[in-house]
């Protein structure tokens, strides 16, 4: 008889490991990125493509000559982080900037740390974040190329809902007649995607379908998307309902900018949220919270990305402070 | 609707590939080893020397302290040897080697199949015929049942719950028995509730045993105060203070007994073991075996003798079948890996269970993502990814603060790991650590 | 603009110079009063903080050799006898010399001699490993090879050869702090003299069995023959329990027993292979560590036996 193995307890394990749940990530992202393709054809494949391979090379090179250990790039983490980053391009940008940004996001914002899971901040947002303060001008370029097939490139505004709104309310007008300027500006052309911007977040349909997948393969839970998007809506609800004319309402809110792609793929990214659930209650609600007052009150138009990086730094302290509820009671 | 308890838990397929096999009674084996430690606690005191002649139900050992429990010959013949024996970890355990002639009982057990279910003894006579019987708790923990039924001062019980979840996949001894005998557990269950002057008594059985429910719920008909309580298949249902959560709704504070919530938990087997004791004098000697695997042809739940050698029950070297590659007394989640397969059974062997390596061997570890699957699975609300970390790290003050005591072992964490991080093997070894400190702490 | 410049630089020098005062009087507020000793015999401390000494760390080391009367009982191990030279200058006091000690690790069981009887497939860790079973192979008292004692070792001065699955001590580097030691759930690791030249014999198992089950397990597994307690001019072997141990302060370092050892067990470090009989018939750890200190002066057998007489 053979060798028996022997372990302590539990002999089995379940069905998930990293890679699945990155492949789950990557099949969730997949409506998004279609869709970013449809209407933006080669260059949103072109960033895509760029962003996952850069990610997954510098990681693979980074740990193979810099670090000396085994390489961890079949887990596809690098792979999510690229397109993640791709996704929140852009269209119009160059592959260079992509390569950059896959650059600073996998070499600045996750090895130097130590890799998967030791990082503080989202490697892809970091990335994003980077490319916005390095070149504002192509990062907030928001023309359209050439769609697939010849997509309804027309119905595609040159300019983001909120950073027309944004400009809007700078050169004096109500939000009322912003909106009136601009027909495209409707709720039903922001969930099939009519709206400019970045290439994952043009369609909220694509979003939301990825969402559901997600929470059926039970990679997420739904409360840190479900919190982000109750805060801001409230957030939002509470300005609007104080002045309508300056401030846009929460379905609007909603809809327009990183709000979904960052609710859904951003914020749940495992490493820099919070372990417990009543951490990623604060955590989402922070999201939400600052996300609104960038948008209102800062110089940007859009405040996703940095309400997530702000929220990120603070998970060390809300896993410290937040701890799961204990059977039986604590001491 | 189902209930179940309160956090965490995790969904293995159950795989309850003997359900519908009937208890065999399993041949003698031609050799007996009994070992002296088949309690929590003390191991017995061997009764017996080697030539003497020995008839089944026989006391041969007995206890050596408050913690310890009577130890009786399960089959007739003589002691040949009163040695250590290597247990199905290896490691040396004092036993009392009989070689089998015959089989003569002892005359004062009742052998008949009739159900006896006029109760005469009181309550003191009750826990003391138990305690002559050896009878220990049958669902893992091997804790004496009479010290389980006897609360301590200043403490009273008002419930007796009867395990009958069985969540860990593959087993079934305890279906069958719910199956088979249902009506010697109530009674087991009534003898209890009158020992420990309780009215109310629940028996907890997973949904996914329909005909288990059925069959005890009419069993259980004719008794006042006894209902079956319908719980959610859920890893770890079975686990004493997830059981008391999920019947009653009441929570076994950190640090504490079961008993402060005022609920007695017993396995299945554990009362059908109190009935035999109690009605029919039949000391603690047998019990249902799972052999089950889906590399076996064909499962088995046997009636075995204690001390029957688990290479017997498996047939070795033939039975066992090429592509096994790891053999588990219990079940995949709580049992024990054998690494003697010569080791013999003991009283709370539930099953023995053969796992192919794809089945059973462990992922290579990678980094933690911090996903925090870990936290939302640990029924006892701990964090395991933390205490994984504070072990590594050596400490022992902030795992204690984490309450790395209250783990139960379950093994949620570690089956729900997608980074295949040995949280488990790190923890448990640090609660043992943690626990010994707290001990050799004076007591305030 | 100038006023601007003047109004900074004005008010950061005020500030600096408020800030300062207040350190000056909360450092002289809040002042330990210290034996200056103390610092004294931490600067002379190797400040590896290994806790081989026993207490927690350098610092706690001098503290205690400060407080205590006499400097017995108190020994820094990284640091040796030269560290204890200045420590009792620093403070005035006698201290006795020692004899510089190493890890040694107690165990035969190769992956040649002691086959695997199981697979283990739990986490790296002998504290793990040993509370789950008697371990992967037939002894139940041999190393179990996760390298507990490698990750205790603040000094990187043994590892698991992942050759021969068995810890190995680099004698240059081991402090004999006793970490090792510590961390071994088998106990199989101990300190003994450094010997004379480095040379040092052992008994490399500790396999309590009897001789027979001793041998299926491992092929150099001590069988408890007593030859080598027969053969001691010096009477430093003992056996106990089929095992047999060699008392380092009897041993004169002869090698009669390891001539003697059937299974060869017992072990000699660090001497020359000898000229005829030996080369015949090496142990094979014998020759993988004389070959590894190539550099050592040849010498004839009987040296180190007169040396030691000498002294």
């Amino acid at each position: 008889m053979r060798n028996l193995i022997i372990s302590p307890s539990p002999h089995i394990h379940g069905r998930e490991n990293t890679r699945r749940i990155m492949a789950d990530v990557l099949i969730a992202l997949s409506p998004a990125m279609l869709v970013s393709v449809w209407f933006f054809g080669l260059s949103a494949i072109k960033l895509i493509l760029v962003g996952a391979v850069t990610c997954a090379g510098a990681e693979y090179l980074i740990q193979k000559h810099i670090l000396r250990r085994e390489s961890s790039v079949s887990d596809l983490s690098a792979v999510v982080t690229g397109v993640l980053l791709a996704l929140n391009l852009p269209p119009s940008a160059p592959w260079w900037v992509m390569f950059i940004g896959a650059l600073i996001a996998i070499g600045v914002a996750k090895m130097t740390f130590g890799g998967l899971g030791q990082n503080i901040f989202n490697p892809a947002l970091v990335g994003r974040v980077f490319l916005l303060v390095s070149f504002p001008v192509i990062m907030t370029d928001w023309s359209v190329p050439q769609g697939l097939f010849g997509g309804s490139v027309d119905a595609l505004s040159g300019a983001t809902p909120l950073s027309m709104v944004k400009e809007g309310i700078a050169s004096g007008l109500t939000v009322e007649q912003i909106l009136a300027q601009n027909p495209d500006l409707s709720y039903g052309q922001m969930l099939f995607a009519r709206v400019g911007g970045s290439a994952g977040e043009v369609s909220a349909l694509a979003l939301i379908a990825g969402f559901i997948y997600l929470l059926i393969r039970r990679v997420i839970k739904p409360t840190i998307p479900a919190v982000i998007l109750g805060t801001v809506f409230v957030v939002s609800g509470i300005f609007w309902l104080s002045d309508a004319s300056r401030f846009t309402d929460p379905v609007f809110n909603l809809l327009t900018g990183g709000v979904l792609l960052g609710s859904v793929f951003m914020a749940t990214d495992y490493v820099t949220s919070p372990m417990s659930t009543s951490g990623q209650i604060v955590y989402a609600a922070g999201i939400g919270l600052l996300t609104v007052l960038i948008r209102f009150f800062g110089s940007y138009p859009e405040g996703m990305s940095f309400a997530i990086l702000i929220m990120n730094a603070t998970v060390p302290l809300l896993n410290k402070y937040m701890r799961p509820k204990r059977f039986g009671g604590n001491k | 609707m189902s209930k179940t308890f309160r956090m965490g838990g995790v969904h293995p397929n159950d795989r309850k590939i003997s359900n519908d096999c009937a208890i065999e009674v399993f041949p003698l084996p031609r050799r007996a080893y009994i070992s002296m430690a088949q309690h929590l606690g003390a191991p017995a005191t061997p009764a017996v020397n080697v030539g003497d002649k020995v008839k089944t139900g026989q006391l041969i050992g007995t206890p050596s302290g408050f913690m310890s429990a009577n130890v009786h010959s399960s089959v007739s013949g003589t002691v040949a040897a009163v040695e250590p024996v290597a247990d199905l970890a290896g490691n040396k355990v004092m036993s009392i080697v009989i070689d089998v002639e015959g089989d003569e009982w002892m005359p004062e057990i009742d052998r008949t199949p009739d159900i006896v279910r006029e109760i005469t003894l009181d309550g003191p006579a009750i826990i003391s015929r138990i305690k002559d019987c050896g009878v220990v708790g049958l669902g893992g923990a091997s804790f004496p049942t009479h010290i389980k039924l006897s609360p301590p001062p200043g403490k009273t019980a008002d419930c007796l719950i009867i395990n009958g979840a069985e969540c860990e996949p593959y087993l079934t001894s305890d279906y069958r028995i719910m199956m088979e005998r249902p009506e010697e557990i109530v009674l087991g269950a009534v003898i209890m509730m009158k020992a420990l002057n309780v009215t109310r008594g629940y028996i907890g059985i997973e949904d996914n045993k329909p005909a288990a429910i059925e069959s005890m719920r009419n069993a259980a008909s004719g008794y006042p105060g006894i209902e079956v309580v319908v719980l959610r298949k859920k890893y770890p249902q079975g686990g004493e203070k997830q059981l008391i959560n999920a019947v009653t709704g009441r929570s076994v504070p950190s640090m504490g007994l079961p008993i402060d919530t005022g609920a007695v938990v017993q396995n299945a087997a554990t009362a059908l073991a109190v009935y035999e004791a109690v009605q029919k004098n039949k000391p603690l000697i047998d019990n249902t075996i799972t052999v089950t695997g889906q590399c076996l042809p064909e499962s088995h739940n046997w009636l075995v003798r204690v001390g029957t050698p688990y290479s017997e029950i498996l047939g070795a070297p033939d039975g066992i079948p090429e592509n096994a590659a790891k053999i588990i007394s219990g079940g995949p989640m709580m049992g024990k890996a054998v690494a003697n397969i010569n080791a013999p059974t003991v009283k709370a062997n539930g099953a023995l269970l053969l796992l192919t390596e794809e089945q059973t061997r462990r992922m290579k570890s990678s980094n933690c993502i911090r996903c925090g699957k870990c936290v939302d699975a640990c029924p006892m609300g701990l964090e395991p990814y933390l205490l994984n970390k504070l072990s590594g790290a050596g400490k022992m003050d902030e795992l204690e603060e984490h309450n790395v005591y209250d783990c139960i072992e379950c093994g949620c964490c570690m089956f729900t790991c997608p980074a295949g991080i040995p949280l488990l093997d790190h923890i448990r070894q640090a609660k043992g650590e943690v626990i010994r400190i707290m001990r050799s702490r004076p007591k305030k | 603009m100038s006023d601007t410049l003047l109004f900074t630089v004005l008010t950061m020098a005020v500030l600096g110079l408020l800030l300062a005062v207040v350190l000056y009087f909360v450092a002289k507020k809040f002042r330990v009063e210290e034996d200056p000793r103390i610092d004294e015999v931490e600067s002379v401390m190797p400040g590896a903080n290994c806790g081989g000494c026993g207490f927690a760390g350098c610092r706690a080391f001098a503290e205690n050799a400060v407080m205590s009367e006499t400097l017995d009982g108190i020994f820094c191990p990284v640091g040796g006898n030269a560290v204890m030279k200045k420590v009792a200058e620093k403070l005035g006091r006698e201290v006795q010399e020692k004899a510089p000690m190493v890890a040694v690790v107690r165990c035969n069981g190769t992956c040649e001699n002691r086959p695997r009887t199981s697979i283990y497939d739990g986490c790296a860790s002998c504290k793990v490993e040993n509370a789950l079973y008697c371990g992967d192979t037939g002894c139940r008292y041999g190393c179990l090879g996760n390298g507990d004692c490698e990750r205790a070792c603040p000094f990187g001065a043994i590892r698991v050869n992942p050759a021969t699955g068995l810890p190995e001590v680099d004698e240059n580097l081991c402090t004999a702090c006793g970490n090792c030691v510590k961390a071994c759930p088998k106990g199989i690791i101990e300190l003994r003299t450094k010997g004379p030249k480095n040379r040092r014999m052992y008994v490399s198992c500790m396999n309590r069995e009897k001789g027979g089950v001793a041998r299926k397990a491992c092929s150099a597994a001590c069988i408890g023959c007593r030859k080598c307690e027969k053969v001691c001019p010096f009477g430093a072997i003992t056996v106990e329990d089929n095992l047999s141990y060699i008392d380092f302060t009897k041993c004169r370092l002869c090698r009669k027993c390891f001539d003697e050892c059937p299974t060869h067990a017992i072990r000699a470090v660090n001497f020359p292979p000898r000229p005829a009989k030996s080369a015949a018939a090496p142990a094979p750890q014998t020759a993988a560590e004389a070959v590894e200190k190539p550099g050592l002066p040849k010498a004839e057998p009987s040296t180190p036996e007169k040396k030691e007489e000498q002294k």
